[in-house]
């Protein structure tokens, strides 16, 4: 008896060795890093929530294989994220990275996912160099381009000349000051002045005041998700609406997570983004239902559907591959990958691996009670600017 | 004259447990493959801990914002690398000497007042130095963070970018080093002279210790091996980010301390690894309870431990056991 | 011009709210605590839930705001603080910041990350004209509202018993317990005060610096520079401080928005080199 078992044993792991890949993987892992504490944690839980989602939705097997998802905290630090990326393809085996919340978090594993082969699925990061510092990463969130470049287009053709615009000050509202302004002036638009607001910025009374004095046709703003309750609410109190003054900007600003605890201030603002929970499409009505049913007390917002179609990309790219954990089988299958999204149809550009999606033009408006971002305009088939501009 | 000389050796002589735990270290090079990224994090934070030690242990200055030191020593080494020489320990010397400087500029500002105005200084330097970082952003990336470092082999023949054992066994070589020689420097009379100023300023001024310049010099020293820190940990991580340099770092690597204990050098080490192995471990459970329970463990030593942290707990449940043993 | 003094007088005074209590801890009590934010954030959010979910209006939402903070100081002294008043400022810090981290965290559990406001009564937003001056209805409120706290407080201080008695159990603790002044309840009870104040104002000041988890650690600094600039010998001094850092943060921020981020650390740090005591003290050291 004894024996016996032990000459079974001996034989599946000579079978074993023999064909590795397709026996002792089973198990399809999916490492998902992301900021679960520290000042980030709101966009950690919508890309897990929205991935746990997906899997049960869609049941864990996937062809033939059994998919499991690991979930780790990198607290929004970088040395955390590679760590932790390094452990997870060393010890546990992982087939794929998912997550990073951050930019610098996404670039710190860049290399990582190169050196290793293993895809790596970016689903919120935004910067637009980030695709380009592996040829292992796809991104299934958006880049911040998408959004400020739309916003300017739409800005020139609806009467606005005069734009004064104010962003974070640090590298990604940098960007999004740039982006808009080259756009926008390339349109024949005018902007100004350029405010740069400090991170650290409880009050934004002041920088009002003087948008108040410099009297433009709109306001352009990007700030941090979240931050742009108080600039909302202190825009209406210092009476900049009344004054004619449009706010717009990027989507970042009016966060569905966070939107309904704007107040009426920020009726009105328009902002173009690739997702908004209100997004009229049957798909994503079901999405937002079976979402808050699982999740009392959030709102699906724009990190969100960046998580739920990176599982999904995953998902369709293992179907391709027959269950082949190959690095570069599955970037084949990622690559050109075109679907429908709870926020409308999006694809992975197979030269740049970013998303290409529909951007959304939006105002902000109180429907049934609770404030939605409501699409009235589309432009479709966007691409990252930047790198469109590179070639 | 004489027996002080030989019991300032005494002193400084190896006790057996460190033999033990630097035999430990060396083994888990061995033992532990798959422990190494944690283990070289645990190492880095190990020698910052232990430069916050040499302040706050040995001559008691309070600060919240060491961390100014570990990222600019982090910026330098990933700035020196890009643009000049890629060979690590050159870059450490180069972060090091660029910190220490910075430190010894800065200790001025840090030499006057009390401990809260030593909290509010130190906190103050630290934030500027992270807005610079982040204004800088063509020269840090600011909130992108900074990447490209090149990173070669050390000293020209052994490779240790993206080689886990590698970069462990490198970072642990330097840890060890700075913490012979960090144990020199406080058995020395210099490290004697710190403590007496710790102990009475008033008093080792009287018996002739030039205070202040004892104690720029233990500052410069402590920003220096903050400053490697950071270098090592940029060239162990693909990316240097803000957070290098932020509240939380500062407040983390002096929780660290607190928690292992300060004033005997191994504080540092001790403590680094029990926060970031609990952070990995009650982190991998339940993520959003991590800060709660590092907030409960500092409650418990900040109420029941004084120097020796987590060690004293331990300490008193003995005492506590024998009492009841002798009451009995 | 004017408006942007008047915004700046509003910031100051809704700091001078949070932080005055912290003077009283820290100068009068010679202890650090830098879970001073922690009460103002739970007065916010505790405002907040009455708000929001169960309709209390805001004003009377206000003085629970200050019980609540208020109580829970009170418990906190009672249990926690008490062990730490004769230890080193560095086991207070530590102690300190392990609350806020057990707060912001169980905070975190209960009502979410993300950012909440408070909501506002029609009649308190928006603004008016004033000679030309754009005053905002909301930070008018916080100026009416804090310069009653101040007077009120100057009252307390300089002419009741409880006043007297707290200025004896200061100045020499010794010889005021010698007096019969019971020292511990007096210093729980102003503990309590300034907890109860930090707790007021994070609900005013709800609106403006909004409130998520990370608040404490997001202001502790702004408090720490209220008293460490404004000295911690009288509540003059803090209120002055408050006032100024307002207006020149305000003022910063208009005139030069790209060194905003700068001026006040690097301002701070030049007082505190030069006055080691705070700008406003009486010079007395301890």
């Amino acid at each position: 008896m004894l024996r016996r078992s032990f000459l079974a044993a001996l034989a599946a792991t000579a079978l074993a060795a023999g064909s590795l890949p397709a026996t002792a993987q089973e198990t399809v892992k999916i490492g998902l890093i992301i900021p679960l504490t520290g000042p980030f944690t709101t966009t950690g839980k919508q890309l897990e929530a929205a991935a746990r989602l997906y899997m049960q939705q869609n049941g864990t097997t996937v062809a033939g294989k059994k998919i499991e998802l690991i979930v780790r905290d990198d607290a929004g630090r970088a040395e955390n994220t590679a760590r932790i990326a390094s452990e997870m393809i060393q010890n546990d085996k992982v087939s794929f990275l998912a997550g990073f919340g951050l930019t610098p978090l996404a670039m710190a594993t860049a290399p990582i996912a190169t050196n290793s082969k293993v895809p790596m699925v970016v689903m919120m990061a935004g910067t637009s160099i980030i695709t380009e510092r592996s040829p292992y990463i796809v991104r299934t969130s958006f880049t911040l381009g998408q959004s400020a470049v739309i916003i300017a287009d739409w800005a020139a053709q609806n009467k606005i000349k005069k734009v004064v615009t104010m962003v974070t000050d640090y590298a990604p509202g940098h960007d999004a000051e740039s982006s808009f302004i080259s756009q926008f002036k390339s349109k024949g638009g005018e902007v100004s002045e350029s405010i740069r607001v400090p991170i650290q910025n409880p009050d934004f009374a002041p920088f009002l005041q003087r948008v108040l004095d410099a009297k433009p046709d709109a306001l352009y703003v990007f700030t941090p998700s979240g931050v742009g309750a108080i600039l909302m609410k202190q825009f209406v109190e210092r009476g900049l609406d009344k004054s004619g003054i449009r706010l717009i900007g990027p989507g970042d600003i009016t966060d569905d997570d966070v939107l309904p605890g704007f107040g009426d201030a920020a009726v009105g603002v328009v902002t173009a983004h690739n997702y908004s929970t209100d997004h009229p499409s049957a798909k994503n009505k079901e999405y937002v239902a079976a979402f808050r049913k699982a999740n009392p007390g959030m709102r699906p917002n724009f990190a969100s559907v960046g998580g739920y179609d990176g599982i999904h990309l995953i998902y369709e790219a293992l179907k391709k591959t027959g269950g082949k954990t190959d690095g570069d089988a599955l970037l084949a299958a990622m690559k050109g990958l075109k679907w429908e999204s709870p926020r409308g149809p999006i694809s992975i550009d197979p030269e740049t691996r970013d998303i290409i999606q529909t951007i959304y033009i939006r105002k902000v408006e109180k429907k049934n009670g609770e404030l939605y971002n409501v699409e009235f305009a589309s432009f479709p088939d966007v691409k990252d600017p930047v790198k469109a501009a590179k070639k | 004259m004489k027996e002080a000389a030989a019991a300032l050796k005494r002193k400084r002589a190896w006790h057996w447990l460190e033999y033990v735990f630097w035999l430990a270290a060396a083994a888990s090079i061995f033992l532990l493959p798959s422990q190494h990224a944690l283990l070289t994090q645990i190492a880095i934070w190990s020698l910052f801990a232990l430069s916050l030690d040499l302040l706050l242990g040995y001559a008691g200055i309070v600060s919240l914002g060491h961390a100014a030191y570990f990222g600019f020593g982090a910026y330098v080494a990933a700035l020196f690398a890009i643009n000049f020489y890629g060979e690590p320990v050159t870059g450490l010397l180069v972060a090091g000497v660029a910190a220490g400087l910075l430190g010894l500029i800065t200790s001025l500002l840090v030499l006057r007042g009390t401990d809260l105005t030593r909290l509010m200084v130190t906190l103050g330097i630290a934030l500027v130095m992270y807005e610079i970082a982040n204004q800088m952003s063509w020269l840090t990336g600011g909130a992108d963070g900074l990447t490209g470092m090149p990173v070669n082999p050390v000293l020209g023949v052994f490779p240790i970018y993206f080689i886990t054992t590698n970069s462990y066994v490198y970072v642990l070589v330097v840890l060890f080093i700075l913490l012979v020689i960090a144990k020199r420097i406080v058995h020395s009379p210099f490290g004697y002279s710190l403590r007496a100023i710790k102990g009475n300023p008033l008093r080792a001024s009287s018996i002739g210790i030039p205070n202040n310049l004892r104690l720029i010099a233990v500052y410069t020293v402590a920003a220096a091996y903050a400053g490697v820190a950071g270098a090592l940990l940029a060239q162990t991580t693909p990316v240097v980010s803000l957070t290098y340099i932020d509240f939380q770092r500062s407040a983390d690597v002096l929780l660290m301390l607190i928690i292992g204990g300060t004033g005997y050098l191994y504080g540092g080490i001790v403590g680094s690894a029990l926060f970031l192995v609990a952070q990995k471990f009650i982190g991998n459970v339940t993520p959003q309870y991590w800060e709660f329970w590092i907030g409960f463990a500092l409650v418990v030593i900040a109420l029941f431990a004084r120097d020796r942290g987590v060690f004293s707990i331990f300490e008193r449940i003995i005492a506590a056991l024998r009492k009841e043993k002798a009451k009995s | 011009m004017l408006t942007i003094f008047f915004d700046g007088i509003a910031y100051g005074m809704l700091l001078f709210v949070i932080a005055c209590g912290l003077a009283v801890t820290l100068g009068l009590m010679n202890f650090v605590n830098l879970a001073h934010g922690a009460f103002a954030m739970l007065g916010g959010y505790c405002a907040y839930v009455l708000v929001n979910f169960y309709g209390v209006p805001f004003f009377a939402s206000l003085p629970v705001a200050f019980m609540f903070a208020a109580m829970i100081g009170l418990v906190a002294e009672r249990t926690l603080y008490v062990h730490f008043y004769n230890r080193s400022h560095l086991e207070q810090v530590l102690f300190t910041i392990g609350l806020v981290f057990m707060v912001s965290a169980l905070v975190d559990y209960f009502l979410g990350s993300q950012q909440r406001f408070i909501n506002l009564p029609a009649y308190l937003q928006g603004r008016f004209d004033f000679f030309g001056i754009g005053v905002g209805k909301y930070r008018l409120l916080i100026i009416l509202v804090c310069a009653l706290i101040l007077i009120v407080l100057q009252l307390i201080l300089g002419y009741t018993r409880f006043g007297s008695r707290l200025r004896a159990a200061v100045d020499d603790q010794r010889v005021a317990r010698g007096l019969g002044i019971n020292v511990n309840w007096v210093f729980a009870i102003t503990f309590a005060a300034g907890c109860g104040l930090a707790g007021l104002g994070g609900a005013l000041g709800a609106e403006i610096l909004s409130l998520e988890p990370h608040f404490p650690l997001k202001f502790m600094i702004y408090f720490l520079i209220v008293v460490s600039v404004g000295g911690t010998s009288s509540i003059t001094g803090p209120f002055l401080a408050s006032i100024l850092l307002g207006i020149g943060d305000v003022a910063g921020k208009y005139y030069a928005p790209r060194y905003g981020g700068f001026v006040i650390y690097t301002i701070m740090i030049v007082v505190l080199v030069l006055r080691p005591q705070g700008l406003f003290s009486r010079g007395t050291s301890k």
